[in-house]
């Protein structure tokens, strides 16, 4: 038996299609969950794909945190269930505060769409022990809202507990401080990052690298470990 | 003011009616009246007059684009053609490909974000219409000179536009164009493309059929947005019921468009809907009257129930307005439930707002009276037909006569050298990458290909692999030499492309860009270059499967060059197959495939480097076309190349150029024997490609051209950190990198 993955849909989300292949491609079983759905289906892990919610009105990620799915997952990841959160699903996860600081506007206004090199920082995370802590990656990177800030003592919390999970390397693509690209919770099972790894899963598509599929294969040995 | 009813129309014949200020003719609105056998009601009028307009009735242009339904290829993939929202194509499997060019030129240099942020909105509806889920939308767009400071003000605003809607709709962005010329100053050109998937058995058609039937419509509400053009705002029929000013531009939601269309994708899944049409331009009065003319009955609607944003509209214009994120659905009453349910889990609004009658009358109703009262087909499909008087131009043959072969070229190697350097970093054959990396090409998790490959490439099917390619390709100085010969060089461009990516061209779109149908020169150009186009396509053997029409980019007397832009589908059976324009393996040999002769007419060099243009373009040769894309069709099935690149704008040295930039290896050429230096590397020869070769490969390649009677000639090898020119000049792959990834974001970032 495989594990289950749930992958959130809500009314704007675009990745969430691309993001049940990555689980699929990994050997998970993928299963959609509904926003105005309380119910997760009993799945072992969530991600919260990209996309613009709720059409990033007011603010990226602000009125999803509020729909039912997402009391739920509050609730879950906080009992300890793995959550990944890939871009706007990152976004999400910090105006739920399960991680620490937010998202700007790109320091050059624009919207950014590049295959970005990143490094893994640890791999004592739940979404990334299939890395090497230190390893080099490149995933696609697309957003607009993209700019990681928080301020300076919740950074040195984070570098100082090792919880920055991934820095931009070569170029910081929006001027997120620190490089930062994502990082995990304390407890390593809540991990958010604005590149995609859900779309460098199969060679020849996208970027043609498959440096994304580790995120998904670690999860999925993780959960099959655990029975 | 009292409603103009159908009853107080007949019982006031002699009323004065703004139809001049609605864009109609004298003899257009005496015709309405005939039709009628009385006065039209205000809002009668309002329906004539944008579906009469140039831009929804064609009537300048009907007469000349008739040819792409009469010269039609035998094409066993045509399943839908001319005349639905968009054409659709088998690409096999049991897949269908829906896919179509629209402009929204004006509206983009008014308000460039929300012009063309509208204009990616309008075609992606016109896709989903036809039942298909929009996988990738492209963009070939035209601006004034780089350097203009107008240009500052357009370009960045549709670029952001563009980003700004198709991101948000989750569509990857995977080709189109970006070309600047001065001509194009006071018309930009916002060309928007979307390519479309579904099964056979998906395909929907436009047409209200089956009385009792519900007329729905589904989608944002409607508001005072894109109301049919200034001049109707000017209008004093309309001023006392409404705020006097608004804005003609549309303002687009694509947070609700992406609704939009997970809603319909989901209703089409239940199959329950019997006929659909999109909201666009002309928005209510296009939908009621295009579906209702194309079914076998009539339809009766209910205008009052129309959800409003401002409850303030006059009838008159909800039925003019063009707010965006509309769709309109004909459903069979026993499923209006379920529909219902649908939009209620998606939060789109849906509204029963009539349904299809006996007879044949359209008929409109505003709190009980009737306000119009017509034949559909009068208004939809039976407009006013132009024959437009042409002449070829006075000023053609001295244009012509200009020849640009004979203009000063470089009189040694360091001078041939500047210029091609130049060249590389001259605004149109720079990269675009700070424009295209502001579009998603990854969404949706299919990309193959993308921007700046020739083709863009989405996978249809996982399973097989199955993948559709689309390249869009025009060129208006071309076409300004010679509109026939325009046309066709831009078919033969978009054909090379999407041959050279390895996908089998299979038909057509277009968007035909041309200054004022009523200017006789214009209307010449616009003559030649369809003719151009529909024999084009009869001998390669893809039609034309739909289209788009924009005259009037001109500003006062001068019109913009002539641009006819192509859009080429095709096929891949295999996308692992796929050929991109990289070079990256050294030791590969470099290929030259076709004829290269001296031709400068309209090239990128005369224009760089002499700020010219004048004489006749590369010449045509379609028979060629064909063969070199079945030999780079063939070789990339067979894994004989592995990277391939067309030849165009630039010629050699820049298809070159952009290879080894592309894949971070350099290349060292030898001029062939026959050809100088300049030639070789400059030349715009049409029917051309470079192809990169491993040597364990070169001998079957060859082979195979010499088989098929195609010239092939090596001309050099991939390999060192430079491009080298035997015995001219060596420019290291740093250098050309700055030069050409620096002047785009140099001019706009």
């Amino acid at each position: 038996m495989t594990a289950r993955i749930g992958v959130v849909t809500f009314p704007g989300t675009l990745d969430d299609r691309d993001t049940q292949r990555a689980v699929r491609v990994a050997g998970a079983e993928a299963v959609p969950l509904w926003h105005r759905d309380k119910d997760l289906k009993q799945v072992d892990a969530v991600v919260l794909p990209g996309g613009f919610s709720y059409g990033d009105y007011l603010r990226a990620g602000a009125i999803s945190r509020f729909s039912p799915v997402m009391e739920s997952v509050i609730e879950q990841a906080k009992a300890g269930m793995p959550v990944l959160g890939i871009c706007n699903g990152f976004q999400v996860l910090t105006e739920t505060h399960l991680l620490p600081g937010a998202m700007l506007r790109n320091n050059h206004l624009h919207f950014i769409c590049r295959d970005q090199k990143l490094r893994v920082e640890t791999n004592s995370t739940a979404w990334t022990a299939d890395y090497e802590t230190g390893q080099e990656i490149s995933i696609p990177l697309k957003n607009i809202d993209g700019r990681y800030v928080a301020d300076e003592r919740t950074l040195d919390m984070l570098e100082a507990e090792g919880r920055v999970a991934f820095r931009y390397l070569d170029v910081n693509p929006n001027g997120s401080l620190r490089d930062i690209a994502g990082i995990t919770n304390e407890a390593g099972n809540v991990v958010g990052l604005m590149p995609h790894p859900e779309h460098a899963v199969e060679p020849l598509i996208g970027t043609g690298r498959t440096d994304g599929l580790g995120f998904f294969t670690s999860i999925l040995k993780k959960l099959v470990d655990a029975r | 003011m009292t409603l103009d009813t159908v009853k107080h129309a007949t019982e006031t014949p002699e009323a004065a009616q703004p139809w001049k200020e609605l864009g109609l003719k004298e003899d257009e609105y005496t015709r309405i009246r005939e039709i009628l056998g009385r006065r039209p009601t205000g809002a009668e009028l309002a329906m004539y007059s944008v579906m009469w307009s140039e831009h929804c009735s064609y009537k300048s242009s009907k007469v000349h684009l008739k040819q792409f339904g009469e010269k039609i290829p035998e094409n066993d993939a045509m399943l839908v053609g001319i005349g639905e929202n968009a054409g659709v194509v088998d690409v096999g499997q049991g897949y269908a490909v829906t896919f179509k060019v629209e402009s929204h030129n004006h509206p983009s240099y008014i308000e460039p974000y929300q012009g063309a942020a509208t204009g990616v909105g309008g075609i992606v509806r016109d896709i989903l219409a036809m039942g298909a889920r929009p996988v990738a939308v492209v963009d070939p767009l035209r601006f004034g000179a780089a350097d203009h400071p107008d240009t500052k003000r357009v370009l960045p605003g549709v670029v952001a536009g563009i980003g700004g809607y198709g991101n948000c709709l989750g569509l990857p962005n995977i080709g189109g164009e970006v070309v600047f010329d001065s001509c194009y100053q006071g018309n930009p050109l916002v060309n928007a493309g979307c390519i479309g998937v579904m099964k056979h058995e998906d395909i929907h058609l436009a047409k209200a059929s089956g009385t009792g039937n519900k007329v729905i419509l589904y989608g944002a509400r409607t508001g005072g947005d894109g109301i049919g053009g200034v001049s109707v705002l000017a209008s004093e029929t309309f001023e006392s019921t409404g705020p006097a000013k608004r804005p003609a531009v549309q303002v687009g939601d694509p947070f609700q468009e992406k609704l939009l269309i997970e809603c319909t994708l989901e209703i089409f899944g239940e199959k329950l809907v019997a006929g659909i049409q999109d909201l666009g331009g002309a928005g209510l009065s296009c939908a009621t009257s295009e579906l209702a003319s194309a079914g076998s009955g009539g339809m009766r609607v209910e205008l009052d129930t129309v959800p409003l944003r401002d409850a303030t509209l006059s009838p008159e214009e909800i039925l003019m307005s063009e707010s965006q994120e509309r769709m309109c659905a004909v459903v069979e009453p026993g499923k209006v439930d379920r529909f219902m349910e649908i939009c209620e889990k998606w939060d789109v609004i849906a509204t029963v707002i009539g349904e299809v009658t006996e007879g044949e009358r359209l008929e409109i109703f505003w709190h009980g009276e009737q306000i119009v009262d017509v034949p559909p087909r009068t208004v939809a499909h039976e407009g006013p037909v132009y024959h437009r008087p042409f002449a070829r131009p006075s000023w053609q043959d001295v244009l012509q006569a200009d020849d640009a072969n004979k203009l000063a070229r470089p009189a040694n190697s360091a001078e041939l050298k500047e210029q091609i350097l130049k060249l590389v970093a001259s605004p149109n054959q720079a990269s675009k990458a700070w424009i295209t990396d502001q579009y998603d090409r990854f969404v949706q998790g299919n990309t193959i290909l993308a921007q700046p490959e020739d083709a863009g490439m989405v996978r249809v099917d996982e399973e097989s692999n199955l993948g559709v390619a689309m390249a869009t390709d025009g060129n208006g100085r071309y076409a300004k030499l010679d509109p026939y010969a325009g046309a066709q060089l831009a078919l033969a461009e978009s054909y090379r492309n999407v041959a050279a990516s390895g996908a089998k061209p299979l038909a057509i779109s277009n968007c035909l860009n041309f200054g004022s149908p009523e200017d006789p020169d214009v209307m010449w150009q616009f003559a030649e270059a369809t003719r151009g186009l529909a024999d084009g396509c009869l001998q390669l053997g893809t039609p034309v499967t739909g289209g788009n029409v924009s005259l009037y980019n001109q500003t006062g007397e001068t019109a913009i060059h002539p641009t006819p832009v192509v859009a080429v589908l095709g096929v891949i059976d295999d996308v692992t197959r796929r050929t991109p324009i990289a070079f990256k393996e050294e030791g590969q040999l470099l290929y030259l495939l076709g004829d290269t002769h001296e031709e400068f007419g309209g090239s990128a060099w005369s224009q760089v480097v002499h700020d010219h243009l004048g004489g006749l373009p590369p010449k045509v040769d379609l028979e060629r076309e064909r063969l070199l894309g079945e030999i780079l069709i063939s070789a990339s099935r067979d894994g004989m190349i592995d990277a391939a690149h067309d030849l165009s704008d630039g010629g050699l040295i820049q298809a070159v150029v952009e290879s080894c930039l592309r894949g971070g290896a350099g290349a060292r050429l030898v001029v062939p024997d026959g050809l100088d230096a300049f030639t070789f590397l400059l030349s715009e020869s049409a029917g051309r490609a470079v192809v990169s070769v491993p040597r364990s490969e070169e001998l079957r390649f060859t082979d195979m051209c010499g088989a098929r009677g195609l010239p092939a000639t090596r001309i050099g090898v991939v390999d060192g950190g430079a491009v080298e020119v035997q015995g001219e000049f060596a420019l290291s792959l740093d250098e050309l990198r700055a030069a050409h990834a620096e002047t785009i974001p140099g001019l706009f970032a």
